[in-house]
């Protein structure tokens, strides 16, 4: 699938992420989180898990962490590729 | 019914919170109810949805019974909110605005279709119709008879007086019709009756009086918004000392009158037969389900040999 358009999903609640979305020419992410430095790689890795799941190859994607579970991370970002790749 | 299942406290639990969702296993609620309707805004449908879906299937060791509530059937999230959800195993679905037979037939029929897609027995994904509204309420009987998958009738009251047109009181007057009708539905059916939520989290006495007053009238569970109001409602419900102890002198009764060789027995100056036995078996098996007595009752206590 393909970002064809910006989107974004998720909440600043506790325990939960914003996902950014954005059409971009290749793949970048950035993660923003309280816990960075002791999850920051496994965060990084479900993203990158869950955009492969998908087909998704490029664009920009942004996540805001607020000590969200590998749960929520999947559904936050799910639904942002959803709503960033439907026509 | 022949499977007992304790469901005193049945807790709403909104769809699209993450924080909520995950304290789900620490709760010691009987079920949950988590929310894709009221408690979810237009635009997060379906966020939700995905959340509840990871939510579950992540949800492994399972613990209590879960519920979703779904969007009304004829909106335009119920169906797509049932094909995300269903995957991911719930027990049952709670419909709201059931207000005939045939919507929950409906339901029935979907859950059937995705049953035989999931290549899951036939069955497994129970129904908790609300009734919360005039037409729901007036017509309690057909919808208790709908589906086989009916494990209980919920009554809810806030939708109700809105649909009614009036306010909801403290004292609860303007239900009693409504709530009874629902209650002789369910009994009828031989199923469950739920009762509605009682929304002031910081009353608890007003929650204690309106559980007590459910109970006196039959309802066997209550509908939570807040965790903090499990205490008291599975306080309610939950049989009193000297009930239970009257219970196994009742059932002690019976069984003595059996070896004299009839079915009637005087209990302390008080007639003891058949429709008294029911009662204490009901009481038993709650109290069991509370823990409080060791044996579980067997049906032979109840009715005797054939």
């Amino acid at each position: 699938m393909k970002i064809v358009k910006k989107a974004q999903a998720g909440t600043m609640q506790s325990s939960d992420l914003m996902v950014f979305l954005e059409p971009a020419e290749t793949l970048s992410v950035t993660i923003e989180s309280t816990v960075v430095k002791q999850f920051g790689a496994l965060i990084r890795a479900k993203v990158d898990e869950v955009l492969e799941k998908h087909g998704i190859e490029s664009g920009e994607v942004r996540i805001t962490d607020r000590g969200a579970l590998d749960y929520a991370i999947e559904a936050r970002l799910e639904t942002a590729i959803m709503r960033a790749t439907e026509g | 019914m022949a499977d007992f299942k304790l469901r005193r406290s049945l807790l709403y639990v909104p769809g699209n919170m993450p924080s909520m969702l995950q304290n789900i296993p620490i709760f010691n609620c009987d079920s949950v109810i988590i929310d894709l309707e009221d408690a979810v805004p237009l635009a997060e449908k379906d966020a939700a949805r995905h959340l509840v879906k990871r939510f579950l299937l992540n949800y492994t060791d399972r613990n209590k019974e879960l519920l979703v509530r779904i969007n009304p059937l004829d909106s335009k999230w119920g169906y797509e909110d049932l094909k995300v959800v269903l995957p991911a195993m719930p027990d049952g679905i709670r419909l709201p605005k059931a207000d005939t037979p045939e919507i929950v037939e409906r339901l029935d029929t979907l859950l059937t279709e995705f049953e035989e897609e999931l290549e899951v027995e036939i069955g497994r994904f129970g129904i908790l119709p609300s009734l919360e509204s005039a037409l729901g309420v007036i017509n309690a009987v057909g919808i208790a008879n709908s589906s086989e998958r009916i494990f209980a009738l919920a009554f809810g009251a806030e939708d109700y007086t809105a649909s009614m047109e009036i306010e909801r009181s403290r004292g609860g007057e303007e239900l009693f019709n409504a709530r009874t009708r629902v209650l002789w539905a369910a009994k009828a059916k031989g199923i469950q009756a739920v009762d509605t939520i009682f929304a002031d989290v910081s009353d608890m006495e007003g929650l204690r009086a309106e559980t007590e007053l459910a109970k006196r009238l039959g309802y066997t569970g209550k509908c939570l918004v807040n965790p903090r109001q499990i205490e008291v409602v599975h306080d309610v419900f939950a049989p009193k000392e000297h009930e239970v102890e009257y219970a196994l002198q009742v059932i002690e009764a019976i069984k003595r009158a059996r070896q004299l060789g009839t079915g009637v027995i005087a209990l302390g100056g008080k007639m003891v037969d058949a429709p008294v036995v029911k009662r204490a078996a009901r009481v038993l098996r709650t109290a069991y389900a509370h823990g409080m007595v060791d044996t579980l009752i067997d049906e032979e206590e109840i009715h005797g040999a054939q």
